[in-house]
């Protein structure tokens, strides 16, 4: 039976300073994370021991695939937050990874959650700007987007814990034509494309152009649609994390649900064998590129088999499949509500995709560009076009146009803000995030170091102590909390962890 | 997928149950447009020339 699919999502957010556009963005990410953990108490450092991105899936290790940032060499910014996240500056972007969650609805909370993060961590570093204080004060602007429309792309990616028993050429063949297909119903849309194609002056996704191979480790340049990395963040004999950087950056709650939603039940059906022969596509990339260019979700891609099929086929495929899995086998109890939405989702493609305005990111916004250019007369390069394309992304709640839709009604959401914002503060409850939220909360003092996998307390011996955390469903509520509480500090939860 | 024609011509049958939205969801009113764009107009950035050329990323992940 497929194992428990915990799922998280990491973002690099896009970050200007307005009124200072030199401003160094590297250092202007610092100053937004610093900023939001800055509050007097100890900050622990991140535990880099187990991770390796260097570690190849196929089973070897690649050199030079992943340009390490130089964190140690100038003290980037680098926090773990009491939710159990992890917020950082990686390149030049403020970075949220979310905790591990256990299912989709969660992970879209927690990644919610994100922004609301960044939106106050930017308002917090506002005063820090040199400019503050003067008549024309800089003003930081996080965006979470994943191009600047001008050449350079940053990520969204999500992960998902597998079974390491699967063969990865397995989840290659049947996941590459689900990414593939899958963009029509979770892009984010942009304007503009990167060939210079008049005919494309709008398309579903943000990243797809981006795209150049199938498989590789890379994910700074010659991007592949399955990414290779295998730094599993748990115990590497039982666990794989999928690591999936194919996808965009969602505003939209929906998007974001049934992205990890059917991409984990693809997986599922992956881990038991339950897929047919998977509908190999005969130029992978090429029709990653044109799905994404084809706003009717219409336009054929070719098979390797001779044959044809519409993305909204390819996904048919998969939505069949994943209903008589869930009919068939023990499927998770989220399951039938990611179903149903993959359905609705298909069905309002086939009959008119501009019906999913206020659902869907990439027909929201494309909608609202539309009535911009047919209001004003604009053209579609036309600056205000590609203004409102990245302010769709802007998370601050009363600027951002995704968020002044959805406060005027005009967006379907998918979970309460109460549980978003009480997610910025706290950790899911049945994953290891639990565990590592509550330590840092409780014990930020006696907390050397954290990361996905371990938490190494100082509690004053000769030696630190290590707590490993090698199961990601492992370390929730029902199993420490108790224990936490009744702890007061950090020598007697390691004391009682040891007994 | 198809063979010249396609595979699936009509979508499936669904049932009553499965199409309803989630209990969460709310009414979207995408109706009146001139008061969406009025909206947005009052929020949009105010140059969007100098906002577009100064938009500028480094690549990342």
């Amino acid at each position: 039976m497929a194992i428990t699919k915990y799922l998280g999502t990491e973002t690099e957010y896009g970050i200007s300073v307005i009124g200072r556009p030199d401003f160094n963005p590297v250092l202007a990410s610092s100053l937004v994370v610093n900023a939001y953990s800055a509050d007097g108490r100890p900050r622990a450092r991140w535990d880099y021991e187990e991770e390796n991105p260097l570690r190849d899936a196929r089973g070897f290790t690649q050199p030079g695939a992943h340009e390490a940032p130089p964190e140690d060499d100038i003290g980037l910014a680098n926090s773990i937050l009491t939710n159990g996240a992890r917020f950082y500056v990686d390149h030049a972007h403020p970075e949220y990874s979310s905790p591990e969650c256990s299912n989709p609805r969660d992970a879209v909370i927690w990644d919610k959650a994100g922004e609301r993060i960044l939106e106050i961590a930017a308002a917090k570093a506002q005063p820090l700007l040199p400019s503050a204080g003067t008549e024309q004060p800089a003003r930081i602007l996080i965006t979470k987007n994943n191009t600047d429309g001008k050449g350079a792309a940053y990520g969204m990616h999500e992960n998902y814990i597998v079974d390491r028993a699967i063969p990865f050429g397995e989840i290659v063949r049947q996941i590459t034509p689900f990414f593939v297909s899958r963009q029509i119903m979770v892009g984010a849309g942009r304007v503009g494309n990167e060939f210079e194609l008049e005919e494309v002056p709008y398309q579903l996704t943000q990243r797809a152009d981006f795209f150049e191979v199938e498989v590789g480790l890379e994910t700074t340049l010659k991007r592949p649609i399955v990414n290779t990395r295998d730094e599993p963040h748990a115990d590497p004999e039982r666990f794989r994390r999928l690591h999936v950087i194919i996808g965009d950056a969602n505003m939209s709650e929906f998007c974001t649900y049934l992205k990890l939603g059917s991409t984990a039940l693809v997986l599922s059906m992956v881990e038991d064998g339950f897929l047919p022969e998977a509908p190999a596509l005969a130029t992978a990339v090429k029709s990653l590129h044109a799905v994404s260019h084809d706003l009717t979700c219409q336009q054929a891609v070719d098979l390797k088999d001779g044959r044809t099929a519409t993305p909204i086929e390819l996904q048919w495929h998969y939505l069949d499949q994943a209903k008589k899995y869930c009919e068939e086998r023990d499927a998770a109890p989220w399951a039938p509500d990611v179903l149903a939405l993959w359905e609705r989702v298909l069905v309002a493609l086939e009959d008119d995709p501009m019906s999913l305005d206020g659902t869907v990111d990439w027909v929201t916004k494309y909608r609202l560009l539309q009535r911009y250019v047919d209001r004003d007369g604009l053209a579609w390069t036309a600056s205000k076009i590609k203004l409102i394309d990245v302010q769709y992304h802007d998370v601050r709640r009363d600027k951002g146009l995704y968020n002044t839709l959805a406060a005027g009604g005009r967006i379907e959401r998918l979970v309460d803000e109460a549980e978003v914002q009480r997610a910025i503060a706290n950790p899911p409850e049945d994953t290891r995030a639990y565990f590592r939220g509550r330590c840092l909360d409780k014990f930020r003092g006696e907390v050397a170091a954290a990361g996905w996998d371990s938490i190494i307390f100082d509690t004053g011996k000769d030696t630190l102590q290590r707590v490993p955390m090698m199961d990601p469903g492992r370390g929730g509520r029902a199993m420490t909390q108790e224990l936490i509480d009744r702890c007061d500090t950090a020598a007697e939860l390691v004391a009682a962890l040891q007994s | 997928m198809s063979d010249g024609g396609q595979v699936r011509k009509q979508r499936p049958k669904v049932e009553e149950t499965e199409v309803e939205e989630p209990s969460t969801a709310e009414s979207v009113d995408t109706s009146d447009v001139d008061d969406l764009l009025d909206e947005i107009d009052e929020v949009l950035e105010e140059n969007a020339e100098e906002f577009v050329k100064n938009y500028v990323q480094k690549g990342g992940e």
